[in-house]
């Protein structure tokens, strides 16, 4: 299943990336690397760490210019970043509708907090809720915009096991109901498999790898397919998994 | 390793995937260990019956004493020695008058309007100066601290007036602004000036930057980003900052009000040492602390009212 072969390029994309390249002191982070995420589609990206990827993920977003080649990105496009980073001085409707353009209504907020079950912290300081709740709050603050691009940073690197598990099916729901096209950063293989349609290892400052990820949803951690494809990713990440995958 | 499906006293213990080392380790630290799973399957026959120790409810201890009760008796002591000394001769009235004594004027000063008067004039006094320098240490630190061309010009001369004592600066501001109220204002303004500065400059380079690209991406402006991010974010070293300007302001109003004053607590105080009434002066030094708590406390209050986002804030 897994290929190498780049697609040709679709006429609507929703990142359009080519010959990007990304230095720091002279040393490419990022070289002449090639993307295209179509819209609504779901792409996880994995890599070790210095790989690239959150490199990659913050010049999708905006934040690191210092580039050259070519990029292109939605208009209306959305951060969650692995903190939550909410603005501590705010309470949670407030977080929400930072940055919105006009003087939206708190409503706004509220629906927002209600899909991704938040709405009776509405009116709570940042500093009263837990990990999850604060992740939860920084998905609403990204959905809020209606993104066509959702850019999700290890949403889930720093949620406890259990927070993680639910955090990976809210997203996973979200996405379905927004029909976002979103480009997830992760480590973690099972988490790109368990919700992506196309996983992207990176390495070297390009995309390595491809794998696309025809399992049905919701997808079975159990599935033998499910073990096969982790599997394989994980021997592409340069981890063996011999004893794992049996 | 199984925990406790032994059963009790089972002749053949459970420790068969435990390496000789760990089973050496195991037994030497039955004694000192208590109820590590890893060797209680290992000897839960033999071991002796442990001698328990009740851990007693910290409240149940002794009766208590109201913490304020407590914390009031050291200073109430200490006025009772002072009252004894006085009362038996030992502490004579032109040293320092006895507290009866300086209650007795507190009330007659309050009485016939002389210390409502200087009060209000040194308060007046201390307001003005407060507010123009925070006027001035807010705005210079905004200019330095928000534009990196403002720092460059701002700062480093800034920096170059605060290593001079502002109460030197008394004589010159004397032959500039004559003896009318506008010299003790301004000594007040530059004591308060500084700390603002100081503190509201390191509150605005001292916001998280990941907060501030946070903003970026939800899509601010620049001038929404300071609104939003940058200016609340300044706000608990600001607070520090006037803070110690307050505690300045009163320090510079007694030096001004000292070297020469017609009205004020320091006024007051000045012809109280002309006659050797030291109650008087306790009385105005009473005041200069009442004020300050009381300026204290209006700082806190607005801590209080401002910060109460921060996680660290315990008070409520």
């Amino acid at each position: 299943m897994a290929t190498d072969v780049h697609r040709p390029v679709t006429p609507v994309s929703a990142v359009r990336v080519e010959g990007l390249t990304r230095s720091f002191d002279g040393r490419a982070v990022i070289d002449d690397l090639r993307l295209d995420v179509r819209p609504g589609e779901f792409v996880a990206l994995l890599g070790r760490s210095g790989c690239g990827k959150s490199t990659l993920l913050r010049i999708l977003a905006g934040l690191d210019r210092d580039i050259e080649g070519t990029v292109l990105v939605p208009r209306r496009k959305a951060v969650a970043f692995q903190a939550p980073r909410l603005m501590p001085w705010k309470k949670v409707w407030r977080n929400v509708l930072l940055g919105l353009p006009g003087k939206p209504e708190r409503a706004v907020a509220d629906r927002a907090l209600e899909e991704v079950g938040l709405s009776h912290r509405s009116d709570a300081w940042p500093k009263t809720l837990s990990g999850g709740e604060a992740q939860r709050a920084s998905l609403a603050r990204a959905l809020v915009r209606e993104p066509d691009l959702l850019l999700l940073d290890e949403p889930f690197g720093a949620l406890d096991a259990l927070t993680r598990i639910k955090a990976q099916r809210l997203v996973g729901e979200l996405w379905q109901r927004r029909g976002c096209a979103v480009l997830l950063v992760t480590h973690d293989v099972e988490e790109a498999v368990l919700l992506a349609d196309r996983v992207l290892v990176m390495d070297d400052g390009v995309i390595a790898h491809e794998q696309e990820i025809d399992l049905d949803r919701p997808r079975d951690i159990t599935d033998p397919r499910f073990a096969e494809l982790r599997a394989g990713l994980l021997e592409r990440l340069g981890v063996d998994t011999t004893a794992d995958a049996a | 390793m199984s925990i406790s499906h032994a059963p009790p006293g089972s002749p053949e213990p459970d420790i068969s995937d435990m390496s000789p080392q760990d089973h050496r380790r195991a037994e030497g630290d039955t004694e000192a260990a208590t109820g590590v799973p890893a060797d209680a399957d290992a000897d839960f026959g033999q071991r002796a019956p442990l001698d328990l120790a009740p851990i007693v409810p910290a409240s149940s201890r002794r009766t208590r004493v109201p913490r304020w009760l407590r914390r009031a008796t050291g200073p109430l002591v200490l006025l009772a020695l002072w009252q004894l000394l006085s009362s038996t001769g030992l502490l004579t009235p032109d040293v320092l008058a006895s507290p009866g004594r300086i209650a007795e004027v507190a009330r007659d000063l309050v009485a016939d309007g002389s210390l409502t008067d200087a009060m209000g004039t040194s308060l007046r006094r201390v307001a003005a100066g407060l507010l123009l320098g925070t006027l001035t240490g807010t705005g210079l630190a905004l200019v330095s601290g928000l534009f990196r061309v403002g720092e460059d010009l701002v700062d480093a001369p800034v920096q170059m007036l605060r290593t001079v004592p502002f109460v030197g600066l008394i004589p010159l501001f004397i032959i500039w602004f004559g003896i009318g109220e506008a010299p003790k204002v301004a000594i007040i303004t530059l004591g308060v000036t500084f700390p603002l500065y100081l503190n509201v400059y390191a509150g605005i380079r001292g916001v998280d930057a990941q907060l501030i690209e946070a903003g970026e991406s939800l899509g601010l402006s620049r001038w929404g980003l300071v609104r939003h991010v940058v200016l609340p974010g300044a706000l608990p070293g600001a607070m520090t900052g006037l803070r110690y300007s307050l505690g300045i302001a009163w320090l510079a109003l007694v030096f001004a009000e000292q070297v020469n004053a017609d009205s004020g607590i320091g006024f007051l105080m000045v012809q109280a040492r002309d006659f050797l009434r030291t109650d008087v002066i306790v009385v105005c030094l009473i005041v200069y602390a009442f004020l300050g708590l009381l300026a204290d406390f209006v700082v806190r209050s607005l801590e209080r009212l401002l910060l109460q986002w921060r996680p660290t804030f315990t008070g409520r």
